[in-house]
């Protein structure tokens, strides 16, 4: 499943972006590939990221992945919840499992990313 | 089943230390001890026997039947190897009798040992000294990027990068990050082999190396190996041979003669010793002429008089890898190994490694999909057929289809360039006939697939436990019991 | 040939199943790569080795009574141990990838991760690591991680060879490693302090220390949290049976090797690297860890867990490059601390200190032997001034059939008088009186 009005990585994560923040997941097909997540290492709160740097790490029984972040940017809110609920991730990874929103400190690396319609072109090449 | 600490009843004893024959003359203030004892459980000999007993029941070994886990060597464990290592010559020897003054001459026989190892070691890889120190293959690996490391910081080379093919084990590309380096992956060719074409791309002045192994762990044997370290060579980087596949050759052919200037042998594969449950093991280091000077220390050297001592006198040495001369009670086990074997039997082991893979592999090939279908050495991988795959038949469910008919399953979904991968290594010492009868089990199930696939979905049964919860395990963790 | 049962005739079966020869099965290899050379001596028979081999341990010198520590002791070893650990379905297995089939490795190395948090107070453990050095460094590197930090602090009351082992490890990464020297006995507190700063990743101690000293290092636990900074503690296993533990001093990981439980000396292995942690840290704790769970008929079960971290999936991410631990000796140290149990192991503890004292008084009676640090508490390991060089001296002894102790100046300037001594619970009363009237006799 995709969604329209996102941009997306091929490393498979998500980015809503709202004026100045935004906000970032993993791809329904990223979490598909890990299988029923039983840990988010989340960010902390006011730590600064380039473009492309690890931000948090996903991790099933079986894999661990990096979610690297999409846009250069400083961590304004995580999302709690998946300290206890990690499953968030696979039930609902565009809504309710988000992993964290950043104020946007360089939008350049956005042109780089591909809207829906790309990256399902792009998923269909895998 | 009960944990030890369930199992507990106070006061209850099971070694007696007899009464002190001194007196306590200092008595330790009283703020540097421990507040309560350690909540150890308290039970009899007969309680703790049992206990182990129970749950080595519970296990399955090389002892127990045919454990062909490829990549992994599980051959049989000659039990002469333990009784020697048990001699109070060799276990009751303590590891600091040699930095005593003379103190050396305490300790000949085990130094005339790990002597002895080396040369064997050189003989069998071709390679021109090595070292013990390494505790395991993985030991071993980050042994060898030290020296490589040491090596190019010697010459003044400021290189970074390290090739390593996409059907490495995971643990090269760990071990090469873990000694400052960064790690390219080299895609295999057609063949499944490390091609010359798509190394070349990778190659520039900045490649400090390359991570093999040979044959690889599809099982085949690579035959650009010694084009790949000439040109490795021409960039002024070294050839690291993972040892681990080394069973398949031994005997036969010697990395050192490929053009390897580093490599590395798991003494808990090729050379029999116990694998333990998982270590220990031991993963010495064989290197070429230019790389000696870069062992680490202690190294043994003969004396003129005929007598045994260590060289600490290395300037240029990686230093130390392990606190004394490895896991001597593993180099000893294997030492025994080949003093049996010998150059005839070692260049049987081989033979007979890469025959029983091969027998396996034109066995099953009609039932499941062969990653490659060429002669293979010692180990042969397969996957499910897309028959199965319609029954929702994995890797997975046939490994445990297997335990329900008394053998261990091979490694699966390993290496991973190959799709439900089944990784089958039989050795060299399982005979025909259990061949034969893990043959007949296998097509069994590849039938049961197709006629009733969830038989195999709720293997195993005959087990003390059925398929465990992992994802489970690794939410809610429980990883020790404390005490209340 | 041993060890290979297939007969000649059942080799030519097979190969006429394969549809090749045996040199076609090697034809892969191109001819040009065959071995040049394979000399290797004729095989023996078990008769011959084994004859060979005892030869060979006979030249070795094990009948000298031991007061020769340093880090690795000789500790009384019940016989239940080998028994239990000769067992083949233990020893003879690989590591627990098929759950179903290794319930006993894996509920065995549970319950060494249990035994060896309570001996520590510490939240959790992983399955093992090679040695107590390789343990050290592994928890030098964990704590990198876990303060994405460069500088770490090390005093040099550390054994010294776990020292060498960890400059050897670091040579290679970008690690500020600075070395403090202890005072009286004790890691130096103001060198410690004066270079801990927001920047310092670990501080790095032993207790008792290489000299056998109980340092109490609660307050370094203290300035280093403060800093944001980790505590490490090396300890010595056997001395938990009564000493104030890592955990009650706030230590954020704890290391040590082994050996003592219930492992021979083997000249210098297999010994056993344990490593315990706070829980917000397991993450980050590299090795092999088993975790309890759950079958499908809800039976308590047990599985390798936190795998998603380790080198096989992670490859060149993953939190150390280590796949194996050593289970075996794991399995060795839970045999050996459920066979002592609770009132053993701290009798066995109380039995150390106690004979350590007894020849601390009986070899400080000797005119011009002084105890090198004052006032300090001891646990079974001290230091002794002698009036000349202590190598030589221990040369002289072991003429007479002591390994006396351990000459200080190999790794300490300065101490070339100096002499570690070791007692553990083996050593006899009488043995110690002979000691002490051996070293009158060569002074």
């Amino acid at each position: 499943m995709v969604v329209d009005g996102l941009l997306y990585t091929k490393d498979h994560e998500w980015t809503k972006v709202e004026g100045e923040v935004a906000t970032i997941g993993i791809t329904d097909h990223a979490q598909e590939q890990l299988g029923e997540l039983v840990f988010v290492e989340l960010p902390e709160v006011g730590k600064e990221f380039a473009a492309h740097k690890e931000i948090a790490v996903v991790e099933s029984s079986k894999a661990a992945g990096d979610v690297y972040c999409p846009v250069a940017g400083k961590v304004t809110e995580i999302n709690d919840e998946l300290n206890t609920r990690p499953e968030l991730i696979n039930e609902d990874c565009y809504e309710g499992g988000w992993i964290c929103k950043v104020q946007i400190t360089d939008k350049a690396p956005l042109d780089d990313l591909m809207d829906a319609a790309q990256y399902k072109e792009f998923l269909e090449t895998l | 089943m009960k944990l030890l600490f369930e199992k507990s009843v106070p006061e209850r004893r099971g070694v007696a230390l007899g009464p002190s024959d001194v007196p306590t003359t200092i008595n330790i203030n009283e703020e540097l001890l421990r507040g309560r004892s350690a909540a150890l459980p308290e039970l009899s000999e007969l309680d703790v026997v049992r206990h182990f007993t129970e749950l080595s029941r519970r296990n399955f070994g090389v002892d127990t039947n045919f454990y062909p886990l490829g990549s992994c060597t599980m051959k049989y464990n000659p039990k002469v190897a333990e009784r020697i290592a048990a001699y109070p010559g060799f276990a009751h020897l303590h590891p600091l009798l040699p930095q005593l003054r003379m103190g050396g001459m305490l300790t000949q026989g085990a130094l005339a040992i790990l002597y002895d190892m080396d040369l064997l070691l050189r003989e069998i890889t071709g390679m021109a000294g090595f070292t013990m120190q390494p505790m395991a293959g993985a030991h071993g690996e980050l042994t060898g990027m030290m020296i490589m490391a040491a090596y190019h910081r010697d010459r003044g080379n400021g290189k970074s990068i390290i090739l390593a093919p996409d059907s490495a084990h995971g643990t090269n590309p760990a071990s090469a990050a873990i000694a400052g380096y960064r790690v390219v992956t080299v895609p295999s060719d057609a063949n499944g082999v490390m091609g010359i074409e798509a190394l070349k791309k990778e190659l520039c002045e900045d490649v400090a190396g390359v991570m093999l192994t040979c044959p690889n762990t599809l099982g085949l044997f690579n035959p650009h190996i010694r084009e790949i370290c000439d040109l490795i060579h021409s960039v002024d980087g070294l050839a690291y041979y993972d040892g681990a596949n080394l069973n398949a050759i031994v005997g036969k052919a010697r990395p050192g003669d490929f053009g390897f200037d580093i490599v590395h042998i798991n003494l808990h594969k090729t050379c029999a010793t116990p694998h333990g449950g998982g270590g220990p093991g031991a993963g010495p280091v064989g290197v070429g002429e230019k790389l000696v000077p870069f062992l680490p220390v202690s190294i043994v050297v003969k004396r003129d008089d005929g007598t045994y001592a260590l060289e600490y006198d290395r300037p240029k040495s990686i230093g130390y890898v392990a606190p004394f001369y490895g896991n001597f009670g593993i180099v000893l086990r294997a030492y025994v190994y080949i003093l049996m074997l010998g150059a005839e039997g070692l260049a049987r082991v081989a033979e007979n490694a890469v025959l029983n893979a091969n027998y396996i592999r034109c066995k099953l090939k009609g039932y499941y999909q062969p990653a490659v279908d060429t002669v293979c050495k010692h180990e042969c991988v397969f996957s499910t057929t897309e028959a199965m795959a319609k029954q929702g038949i994995h890797a997975l469910d046939v490994a445990k289809a297997l335990i329900d008919r008394g053998f261990h399953p091979p490694t699966v979904y390993f290496p991973t360039i190959v799709k439900e991968a089944m990784m089958v290594e039989p050795t060299e010492t399982e005979s025909k006939e259990t061949l034969d009868a893990f043959i007949a089990a296998m097509i069994e199930i590849a039938e049961l697939a197709e006629r009733d696939p969830e038989q195999l979905k709720a293997a195993p049964v005959t087990t003390c436990v059925s398929r465990p919860n992992e994802t489970a395990a690794a939410k809610n963790l429980n990883i020790a019991s404390l005490s209340s | 040939m041993p060890f290979i049962p297939n007969t000649d005739q059942q080799q030519q079966e097979m190969l006429k199943a394969i549809g090749l020869t045996m040199e076609g099965l090697f034809g892969d290899i191109p001819a040009e790569l065959m071995a040049k050379s394979f000399d290797l001596p004729a095989g023996l028979s078990e008769q011959e080795v084994r004859s060979r081999l005892a030869d060979l341990a006979g030249k070795n010198s094990v009948d000298l009574t031991l007061f020769l520590g340093g880090g690795f002791y000789d500790h009384f070893i019940p016989s239940a141990i080998y028994s239990i650990i000769s067992r083949s379905e233990f020893y003879t297995a690989y590591t627990p990838y098929q759950p179903e089939l290794s319930q006993g490795t894996l509920q065995a190395i549970y319950e060494y991760q249990s035994a060896i948090c309570r001996l520590t107070d510490m939240e959790v453990s992983n399955a093992s690591l090679y040695d107590g050095g390789t343990a050290m460094y592994e928890a030098m590197m964990m704590a990198l991680r876990i303060t994405g930090r460069n500088k770490v602090i090390i005093d040099d009351s550390v054994n010294p060879i776990y020292r060498v082992m960890i400059e050897s490890y670091t040579r290679n990464l970008k690690i500020d490693l600075d070395e403090t020297h202890c005072v009286n006995g004790l890691a130096n507190r103001a060198e410690i302090l004066g270079r801990l700063d927001d920047q310092t990743a670990a501080i790095i101690v032993q207790n008792p220390n290489f000299f056998g000293c109980i340092d109490d290092v609660t307050d370094l636990a203290e300035a280093a949290h403060a800093k944001g900074a980790l505590l490490i503690v090396s300890c010595y296993p056997i001395s938990l049976g009564i000493l104030k533990t890592p955990g009650a001093m706030g230590a954020d990981i704890v290391t040590g090797e082994g050996q003592s439980l219930g492992m021979p000396m083997s000249f210098g292995g297999p010994y056993l690297g344990f490593m315990a942690a706070r829980k917000q840290h397991v993450r980050r704790m590299p090795g092999r860890v088993v975790g309890e769970t759950t079958d499908r008929e809800g039976r308590r079960a047990f599985v390798l867990t936190l795998q998603a971290r380790e080198q096989h999936i992670r490859r060149d991410k993953a939190t150390s490059n280590i796949c194996s631990n050593e289970a075996l000796c794991a399995l060795t140290a839970l045999v050996y601390l459920s066979l002592l149990g609770k009132e053993g192991l701290k009798e066995t503890a109380q039995r150390c200190a106690d004979k350590a004292s007894y020849a601390y008084q009986r070899l400080t009676a000797i005119p011009d032997v002084q105890p090198h640090f004052r006032a300090k508490w001891f646990f079974n390991e001290f230091v002794l001034d002698l009036p000349c060089e202590a190598a030589d001296v221990i040369a002289k002894l072991i003429e007479k059939g002591f390994a006396a102790g351990f000459p200080l100046s190999r790794y300490y300037e300065g101490m070339e008088n100096s002499m570690l001594i070791c007692v553990t619970e083996k050593r006899t009363k009488q043995e110690i009186g002979m000691l002490a009237e051996a070293l009158e006799s060569v002074l």
